[in-house]
């Protein structure tokens, strides 16, 4: 099981600023991700009523969400599937353990799933002598370097080209030496030939799940390699990981998801595969016999905390589709990249997911690890409002004392004073005085009392002029807004 | 003794009660505007929005021209003149003797083919997509397996959104797709298979088709007569 270091998010984030590799691959979410969305949304006249629609949507599904699941488990039952609930993690890695170990499994082929990475499917295989080998191109390279994807969509955005072919060289080293990988086509060939083989090998395929379909109890990947459903089309048995939160009421009202996903999460129109998957390999009837597919297929459902969410002002969170517009979009993240959040979901919706799903106290720095610029709810396509809900998590740790003791008394400080309005206008008055006295002719200053983290990287301005109250009173105006 | 379903079910019920959107109605789907076309600016569309997704598209008048168009675009690209046929009419009775040189085979692929001729659900013009779905006579392999895939999309099955696909579905399928009536798979296709994981870069081919080819034919799928 994979060890969070949220909580290390300041030292994790200065050694990523220091880093030149991390740093040329961070380059590409401003050159390409940003205006590739922004390109695929102002091509679609409807995208900003989509994501109303797509927020209702969600909205609805969350207030009737045992209605929907009980109804998607009925259907996968009369497709001939089974639904496993797992209330958390350890369950559901238990649950996956027994049904790999049922189909008698050595290797188990796995397509992109993060709820896989949430409940650390790959080591608790491994540990059980089953070898979990990933086909998603990105999940692959990592899953070789022993790292944690660093993006939800692109799962190895951390890793270099120069860095993919020193990965490759080392571990195929049945292959040729000499052999030239300076092609980016080269690296991507050699990774298909390697995979080929170990689609038909594999005895068990897992995938995780976009969608779920209530109506007719199918699971949804969205794509663009086909190594998912290779995944789950040549094993005897296709497993899918996913949790509560994914199902969708029909088939239609998927599609409206699937319109704004893609568009948000690549730039795309539509990824390249969007698969619908319902019951295992028929046997008879309308469609059958099939002459492939797996013989068992098996949801694997978990809650992991979520359930607890629902009715509180957290309920938000739980819309999100996993497009990854949010970090693309995010400076921070821009900065610091996907590892230096300490878990499986980096960026602004990370630092949401990880203190509801692993307790707040475990991940204190990442709901303040934000300028709460608002970047992310302006492209959120379930308009999850992230700088609210982040404000949430930070009045949170306040409240139960997990706020740093020094950001506590500085905050006890200016609540102190900002109660007192009259006091808070003499005190901001002779700050400013003192502030542009003791700054000098520049009217700047190189270090600061208590400010050294701030003045070690830049100059602190002094203040210009009179306080914002004493220019507003000069001009007139009161506080009722009338002059 | 409880379970994790009874368990997990309860706190959801909890939450669901105290929700603030436990009366939030559904809202109505939007279809969006584009797609809804016909005639020739829904081939048009289509064509449009297919080649922007790296497919190649290529017209025919009827069902008696799709093994030229084949053969024809295996020799362009130099690719070997070897198919794997769905065992479906729609591509199965065509005339391949016509053409002495192509090798044909049909159905479920085992990984060796290097192209796949297979029929669609649909083709949708809003995003240049093929409905694909698995079956006794469309295998699910042929879709995914081999470098190249061949679609022939009929005039009648051009449609211009998901909603007028899954229409067409429930045509064949049953209004009622529920209860096992869905195909094992339905998949939405739109393009060859792509990666940008090594470095951002996006390169087609990863791990489906390097190259989708699709023919559209200007006649319906009835006008297919078994060949003799």
């Amino acid at each position: 099981m994979l060890h969070p270091t949220s909580n290390a998010f300041s030292a994790e984030s200065t050694k990523a600023i220091a880093n030149p590799q991390l740093q040329e691959a961070l380059s590409v979410l401003r050159v390409q991700s940003i205006p590739n969305r922004l390109k695929a949304a102002s091509n679609l006249a409807e995208f900003e009523q989509l994501r109303d629609r797509a927020r209702d949507l969600k909205n609805h599904i969350l207030g009737h969400l045992d209605q929907y699941l009980l109804q998607f488990e009925a259907q996968v039952k009369a497709s001939g599937g089974e639904v496993h609930w797992c209330s958390d993690a350890e369950t559901a890695r238990q649950t996956v353990l027994r049904l790999c170990r049922e189909a008698g499994a050595k290797t188990v082929t796995k397509g992109k799933t993060m709820i896989g990475e949430e409940i650390g499917i790959n080591d608790f295989l491994e540990q059980n002598g089953i070898e979990p080998v990933e086909t998603d191109l990105g999940e692959y390279i990592i899953q070789l370097r022993k790292e944690i994807p660093s993006h939800i969509i692109g799962p190895a955005l951390h890793v270099t080209k120069r860095q993919v072919e020193e990965t490759f060289r080392e571990h195929h080293t049945d292959l040729d030496a000499a052999r030239s990988l300076e092609e980016p086509a080269a690296l991507m060939a050699e990774a298909r030939a390697k995979m080929r083989d170990r689609y038909f090998e594999a005895d068990v395929g897992i995938t995780g799940a976009n969608f779920l379909i209530a109506e007719t109890g199918s699971t949804v990947i969205v794509t663009n390699e086909g190594n998912g459903d290779l995944t789950q089309t040549l094993p005897k048995m296709h497993i899918a990981i996913t949790s509560i939160e994914k199902v969708v009421p029909t088939l239609d009202d998927a599609m409206t998801l699937l319109r704004l996903l893609p568009r948000s999460a690549t730039g795309q129109e539509l990824s390249v595969y969007v698969t619908f998957s319902t019951g295992p390999r028929r046997q008879s009837g309308p469609n059958g016999p099939d002459p492939d597919g797996p013989k068992a297929f098996h949801v694997v459902l978990l809650d992991n905390g979520r359930s607890a969410y629902l009715g509180t002002p957290m309920q938000e969170m739980l819309r999100c589709i996993r497009c990854g517009a949010c970090m693309d979009h995010c400076p921070v993240y821009h900065a610091v990249g996907g590892h230096a959040y300490g878990w499986v979901y980096p960026g602004p919706i990370g630092s949401i997911l990880t203190p509801a799903l692993l307790g707040v106290q475990n991940a204190e720095p990442l709901p303040n690890a934000s300028t709460l610029c608002g970047r992310c709810e302006s492209v959120c396509p379930v308009r999850i409002p992230i700088p609210k809900l982040l404000r949430h998590w930070r009045e949170e740790e306040f409240s139960r004392a997990i706020t740093p003791s020094t950001q506590r008394s500085g905050l006890g400080l200016w609540a102190w004073f900002a109660k007192r309005p009259s006091l808070y206008r003499l005190a901001t008055r002779w700050a400013v005085r003192v502030l542009r006295w003791g700054a000098g002719s520049d009217g700047k200053f190189t270090s600061l009392p208590l400010a050294g983290g701030w003045t070690k990287h830049r100059d602190f301005p002094a203040p210009q002029g009179k306080t914002f109250h004493d220019q507003w009173r000069a001009k007139g105006r009161s506080i009722g807004g009338k002059a | 003794m409880s379970t994790d379903r009874d368990r997990m079910l309860a706190t959801i019920r909890a939450g669901v009660a105290r929700s603030a959107t436990r009366d939030t109605p559904k809202p109505a789907p939007l279809v969006p505007q584009r797609g809804q076309l016909n005639g020739r600016a829904l081939v048009d569309l289509f064509r449009k929005q297919a080649e922007a997704a790296a497919a190649t598209v290529a017209e025919v008048a009827r069902a008696e021209d799709v093994p030229t168009a084949v053969a024809d675009y295996l020799r362009s690209r130099n690719l070997p003149p070897q198919i794997r046929l769905s065992p479906d009419q729609r591509v199965n009775a065509l005339d391949w003797k016509s053409q002495p040189l192509l090798e044909t085979s049909s159905g479920a692929s085992d990984g060796h083919d290097p192209a796949s001729v297979t029929p669609v659900l649909a083709g949708v013009a809003e995003t240049g997509t093929l409905m694909v779905h698995s079956g006794a006579d469309t295998p699910n392999t042929l879709h995914f397996l081999p470098e190249t895939h061949i679609a022939v999309v009929y005039a009648d099955e051009l449609v211009g959104t998901y909603e007028d696909g899954w229409a067409a579905l429930r045509a064949k399928a049953g209004a009622d797709l529920s209860n096992g009536a869905m195909p094992r798979t339905v998949s939405f296709v739109t393009g060859p298979s792509r990666s940008a994981d090594i470095g951002k870069i996006l390169l087609m081919g990863a791990h489906g088709p390097k190259r989708l080819h699709v023919i559209l034919v200007d006649a319906p799928k009835s006008s297919v007569r078994p060949a003799h």
